[in-house]
């Protein structure tokens, strides 16, 4: 997964009631400044930019060139586009509810206070979110050798003949065995953050009614965590969707498996580096931007419409 | 926290010792105050066992592959040590190998996490006080700006952010992956939360009053409440800058500007290149030798940004 900055880790609340109102004045700009100008710079001007460079087409002849929407155009109708979108699409789908399923598992085992050594699950299961992207995929990428890896050792210890992880059919699989292996712990301390601040009176309240444990988790926990929930669903999404270090990183292993265009954000990054396609590339990352927004703006409305 | 099923078998411990005709519900309800620590759960135990092994597996490969010399790694077992214990060789190899450039991307990336995760906390303390503590035009706005900005996909950004610092002279510095890693919608929201219970507006408006001026009691103040706050943005953000591959892939060309994790990919790429020589063994050390220092940070301040990190969730 890829990002310029870390995901957001907590969930958003509305704007709390601003401290002076009786007295609106320009001081905090002053605090604020800072921020805004370099958040204008390196994000706002390059969204502009690419806008910009979208409208317009570099020909051979004739230099570049107002296309208008053509690229829009040329993007939709784009096989290869469309194909790394589906990629990503399936990834997510099987990825995202694996790796959330198992993270919200860990926080309600810990968070329960029945599990032995309660501290060192948390920080152990935690720590390969420190572990860089690039290390993650290189370290499963020797596992998952044939080579010196452990599936090769497996494969030599039993006798058996494991299917190749790296093969055109499993890579994506493996992939997604990368990912989930980055992100569990972290999501896991964010659902276990949101857990830990629901008052107790409410178990109190649920254990006088004579609930469950099951029926305390679905009607007190679940609801009370919705909003992390949410928050980490919709961070998994954008991360899905701007799949690109561990793809890149494996390609070199899995050049038959993995292409150029494996994931959109692969297929920009080609377009642009390699192709030195720059309007087109900026196009197909704009139409991504786009559906990823809506996508994440839809989850968002549905999860928090689900009432309690 | 108590559990009902618990509860349940402290009562049924408690009854033989307790009086018939005490009032039930008030024994039980001060019972729980005082253990609140449920029936620990071997099974439940054994279950998350399964994910810490997931979980820390890879990194014990890791950490074993690192003591292996290049042919060790081929012909051992991945999760025993080989005959030779290579380690110390290992690490050596990596500081050396190629004029020691691994030192250099080392370097490299503590400038890169320096100023770019510094630079970052700072702006975001800054930015979330003066949202969580100041009414002045535009706050909403910026808020909603910077928040939905957070769902445009950062890799998006990267060409047109390429082509902009292109222009400007920028690409193939070090400034082009400092800038943009200055900015962290995350800390900003996170400290925005943080500030708006941490700092009490009484504290400020007596700090006024005594004569401080908004810096003065900015950095007298506010800052030292903060700190569990900072420490937290801080350690996302370096793990943010240390971890990142993309923007400095997309900007840097020369090595010599390399970070960490742009120069271990350059090596384990090397071996694929015509005439180029498989260094498996470094990329192994110094994979290991790069995650060292993060996961060392995360364990001893532990306490700082667990607490700020709950903070930031919700409140009670």
């Amino acid at each position: 997964m890829t990002t310029l900055q870390p995901p957001a880790a907590a969930e958003p609340r509305p704007a709390p009631p601003p401290a002076r109102r009786e007295g609106r004045s320009w001081t905090g700009w002053g605090f604020l400044g800072p921020f805004v100008a370099v958040f204008a710079l390196v994000f706002l001007a390059p969204i502009a930019y690419s806008v910009y460079l979208s409208l317009f087409r570099d020909q051979l002849i004739g230099g570049t060139t107002f296309v208008g929407l053509d690229n829009y155009g040329e993007a939709l109708k784009d096989d290869r586009f469309w194909a790394s979108l589906g990629r990503v699409s399936l990834f997510l789908a099987v990825q995202v509810p694996i790796m959330l399923g198992i993270a919200l598992l860990v926080a309600l085992a810990l968070d329960s206070g029945r599990l032995y050594g309660r501290d060192f699950f948390r920080i152990s299961i935690f720590l390969p979110y420190a572990v860089p992207a690039v290390v993650a995929t290189l370290m499963w990428g020797f596992m998952y050798g044939t080579r010196f890896g452990l599936v090769g050792d497996v494969n030599s210890a039993l006798g058996v003949s494991l299917p190749d992880p790296l093969s055109p059919d499993l890579v994506l699989a493996s992939i997604g065995n990368i990912v989930t292996w980055e992100f569990v712990g972290y999501n896991m301390l964010i659902f276990y953050s949101a857990l830990r601040v629901i008052p107790h009176s409410l178990y109190e309240a649920a254990q006088i009614d004579g609930a469950g444990q099951i029926r305390v988790i679905t009607a007190i926990k679940l609801p009370a965590i919705r909003g992390a929930l949410v928050i980490a669903t919709i961070f998994s999404i954008i991360g899905s969707f701007q799949l690109f270090n561990e793809p890149s990183i494996l390609q070199p292993l899995a050049p038959n498996a993995i292409t150029t265009d494996y994931t959109p954000n692969y297929y920009t990054y080609s377009l642009s580096f390699n192709g030195q396609q720059h309007n087109y590339s900026a196009t197909v990352a704009i139409v991504m931007g786009l559906i990823t927004m809506v996508i994440a703006y839809v989850v968002q409305l549905r999860g928090m419409r689900k009432g309690v | 926290m108590t559990s009902p099923v618990v509860t349940v078998s402290e009562r049924s411990a408690t009854a033989p010792s307790g009086t018939p005709g005490s009032v039930p519900r008030l024994r039980t309800s001060r019972r729980r105050h005082s253990t609140d620590k449920p029936r620990r759960s071997v099974l439940l135990t054994v279950l998350t066992s399964l994910v810490l092994l997931y979980s820390l597996v890879p990194l014990i490969w890791l950490a074993i592959s690192a003591t292996k010399t290049q042919e060790g790694l081929s012909r051992s077992f991945g999760l025993w040590f080989d005959g030779d214990f290579a380690l110390w060789d290992n690490i050596s190899q990596t500081f050396t190998y190629d004029d020691g450039v691994f030192a250099r991307w080392l370097l490299n990336t503590l400038l890169y996490v320096g100023l770019g995760a510094g630079g970052a906390t700072f702006l975001a303390v800054l930015g979330g006080y003066a949202l969580a503590k100041f009414d002045f035009p535009g706050r909403r706005a910026v808020f909603a700006v910077v928040i939905g900005a957070v769902a445009v996909p950062g890799t998006a950004l990267a060409v047109p952010t390429f082509l902009m610092f292109s222009n400007m002279g920028l690409t193939n510095t070090p400034w082009a992956v400092v800038i943009p890693s200055l900015i962290s919608p995350f800390g900003l929201y996170l400290m925005w939360v943080f500030a708006t219970e941490a700092v009490p507006t009484e504290l400020m408006e007596a700090a006024r009053i005594d004569g401080a001026g908004e810096v003065r009691t900015f950095f007298q103040v506010a800052l030292p409440l903060l700190a569990p706050g900072i420490v937290t943005v801080l350690l996302f953000t370096m793990v943010a800058t240390w971890n990142n591959y993309f923007l400095p892939l997309v900007m840097l060309k020369d090595p010599d500007w390399y970070p960490l994790t742009l120069g271990l990919n350059s090596w384990n790429a090397q071996a694929a290149t015509a005439g180029g020589e498989a260094v498996f063994n470094l990329v192994v050390t110094g994979s290991l030798i790069t995650i060292l220092p993060l996961i060392a940070a995360f364990l001893l301040l532990q306490r700082y940004w667990q607490s700020g990190l709950a903070a930031g969730s919700v409140k009670e």
